[in-house]
């Protein structure tokens, strides 16, 4: 179990009148090789949820064990633990500092200490597991690329590091739509092909309902749904009432549901709601 | 009626000095448009396409390399008009967070007309007025930090309006929201429009938000490529793709269904129009 949290609460400015209880009793198995989209309101916790992950905020109440080991305890080694799961912030691209793409990407296995001959395979390696040509681009500067290019080197970073767990947290965000479907792309890719875990903290309800294979939904600091997509999305009026919402085709089996056509409650891609309705109009069917 | 934003022959580069490759730093190349009071623009295009170096143009946080830009009859190249221009052209960003100034919701609304040098009786009314329109009234002496980043960015556009601007410029100003916050920005955004004749001009990469604007235009290398109505525009779904843009769900659910026999328009924009369609067909 790469990431075990049992009863996680986490409380800022404790203590005071402006105390915020952003964690409130949190406890997730999450699994090898899942791909896990968190999906929550604004102020939810999800971003200080995935600051446990990888012990940047250490958990004060409750645990947090990444692969075993006890992220509360003083004596572990935070950097194993961040190598085995890297976290990629929002606008990642604004922490590009180097003067190539090579040695940007280069950067965090050569801080862990891996030899100059290996540092060339992961370079190239981790520009290609986001889609880039390696020979291409390593020798430019990542700021003459564009914004798509950009946070895809800044991926690229972590992911030389080879961790076994990638959390990113609202990586599509400002990106154009052509941009964010490649990038979502890749990560399902890179999901697929090396076995590593994903977990995707997104406000695009499209974009989750289409790569994720298991949701966690965050409101008030509680996990208060974790499931399938397809069982998640089924409660509309409850995503909807912490101020979230459901992909665009599921809103139109509901609306359907409501004139009284016999459909599904929920469709997660443009694909399967054109099979619904095709399927519809085939037997003629209004009740 | 004349033009509220005029721009004729824009070209934009980043780079003043002689570049070895100008194609790269040629935001807007050769940009003519002209907006007309109280309409609701949006523009879109992938990154890079010169949205907001288009929309700085407006508030003359940029002005043009070569060509010119008029914003309520001024141009921006005269630089004694830089204020007046922005006190006519409102802009609202990306990050809540780094546009909000003060400690209480209602001084962060005051601080531009202050700086205008309004009277203070004045500054109280525009700041009541201005929060009543993003409805935020009651939040009125509540600190921004705790609030919402929709709430946060109703703020942002009550400071805005508290300037009394005739144009409300929204620079990708919902990417960073949940979707109760880009609702509540948006449904904001066309209240102003609709009941109180504001020109907006809406900058963003949701399609589902740029359907809700009577007006598209779509930007490519810093050219206009497409400018017609919301239908018109994303009618052409093949087009769009082409451009790495994309269309709303319902529309690309129509492209599919049209495809497979069903007879439907190719314009169907929102989930409502997809049902009645629907409801039609059978």
């Amino acid at each position: 179990m790469p990431i075990k949290i049992k009863n996680l609460s986490s409380i800022y400015s404790a203590g005071t009148s402006f105390e915020v209880r952003a964690l409130d009793g949190i406890s997730l198995d999450i699994g090898e090789g899942e791909f896990i989209g968190i999906i929550g309101p604004t102020g939810s916790g999800k971003s200080t949820l995935v600051q446990h992950f990888n012990g940047l905020i250490r958990p004060t109440q409750g645990e947090v064990l990444v692969d075993g080991r006890d992220l509360a305890d003083k004596t572990t080694d935070l950097r194993a633990v961040r190598q085995r799961v890297g976290l990629i912030f929002q606008y990642p691209e604004h922490q590009l500092f180097e003067e190539t793409v090579f040695a940007d990407v280069a950067f965090g296995p050569k801080n862990q200490g891996v030899s100059v001959a290996e540092l060339r395979e992961r370079v190239h390696e981790a520009l290609a597991l986001v889609g880039l040509d390696p020979d291409a681009i390593v020798d430019r500067s990542p700021f003459e690329l564009s914004g798509g290019q950009m946070r895809r080197v800044a991926i690229a970073g972590v992911l030389a590091m080879r961790p076994t767990v990638l959390v990113l947290d609202e990586p599509t965000a400002g990106l154009d739509p052509k941009g964010r479907d490649e990038l979502l792309a890749q990560l399902k890719e890179l999901h697929s092909k090396s076995g590593m875990t994903v977990i995707l903290v997104s406000h695009s309800m499209e974009d989750i309902a289409r790569v994720a294979t298991r949701l966690i939904v965050l409101a008030g600091g509680q996990v208060i749904a974790d499931g399938t997509p397809r069982a998640v999305f089924a409660q509309a009026k409850m995503l909807t009432e912490v101020g979230l919402g459901v992909p665009q085709v599921t809103e139109l089996m509901l609306a359907l549901r409501e004139r009284g056509y016999n459909v599904p409650d929920v469709a997660l891609t443009v694909e399967e709601a054109c099979a619904i309705i095709l399927g519809l109009s085939l037997r003629g069917e209004q009740q | 009626m004349s033009a509220i934003i005029r721009m004729e022959g824009v070209y934009f580069s980043y780079s003043s000095e002689a570049d070895s490759n100008p194609q790269q730093t040629q935001a807007l190349q050769g940009v003519s448009l002209s907006i007309e009071p109280g309409e609701f623009v949006a523009i879109v295009g992938r990154n890079g396409s010169g949205k907001s170096t288009l929309a700085k143009q407006i508030n003359a946080i940029l002005t043009p390399t070569s060509g010119e830009v008029w914003v309520d009859g001024i141009s921006t190249k005269d630089e004694d008009s830089v204020f007046a221009i922005r006190q006519v052209a409102g802009m609202v960003f990306q990050n809540p967070d780094n546009q909000i100034v003060a400690t209480i919701v209602e001084e962060d609304v005051a601080f531009g007309p202050e700086n205008l040098g309004v009277q203070p009786s004045e500054i109280r009314q525009r700041v009541d007025e201005a929060l009543q329109l993003v409805r935020m009234s009651e939040y009125a002496l509540h600190p921004p930090h705790l609030l919402s980043g929709g709430q946060k960015q109703r703020v942002a556009i009550a400071g805005v309006l508290a300037m009394h601007p005739k144009i409300l410029i929204l620079d990708e100003s919902t990417a960073m929201l949940d979707p109760i916050g880009r609702k509540e920005v948006m449904e904001t955004a066309l209240r102003l429009n609709r009941e109180r004749g504001m020109t907006v001009v809406l900058i963003t990469h949701h399609m589902d938000e740029a359907v809700l604007a009577e007006r598209v235009i779509v930007l490519d290398r810093g050219r206009v490529v497409l400018d017609g109505s919301n239908r018109e525009v994303f009618k052409q779904v093949g087009r769009l793709r082409e451009l790495g843009l994309d269309v709303p769900q319902v529309t690309s659910l129509a492209e599919l269904l049209c495809e497979q026999g069903l007879s439907l328009p190719s314009d169907i924009l929102t989930v409502a129009e997809m049902v009645e369609q629907l409801c039609q067909s059978k």
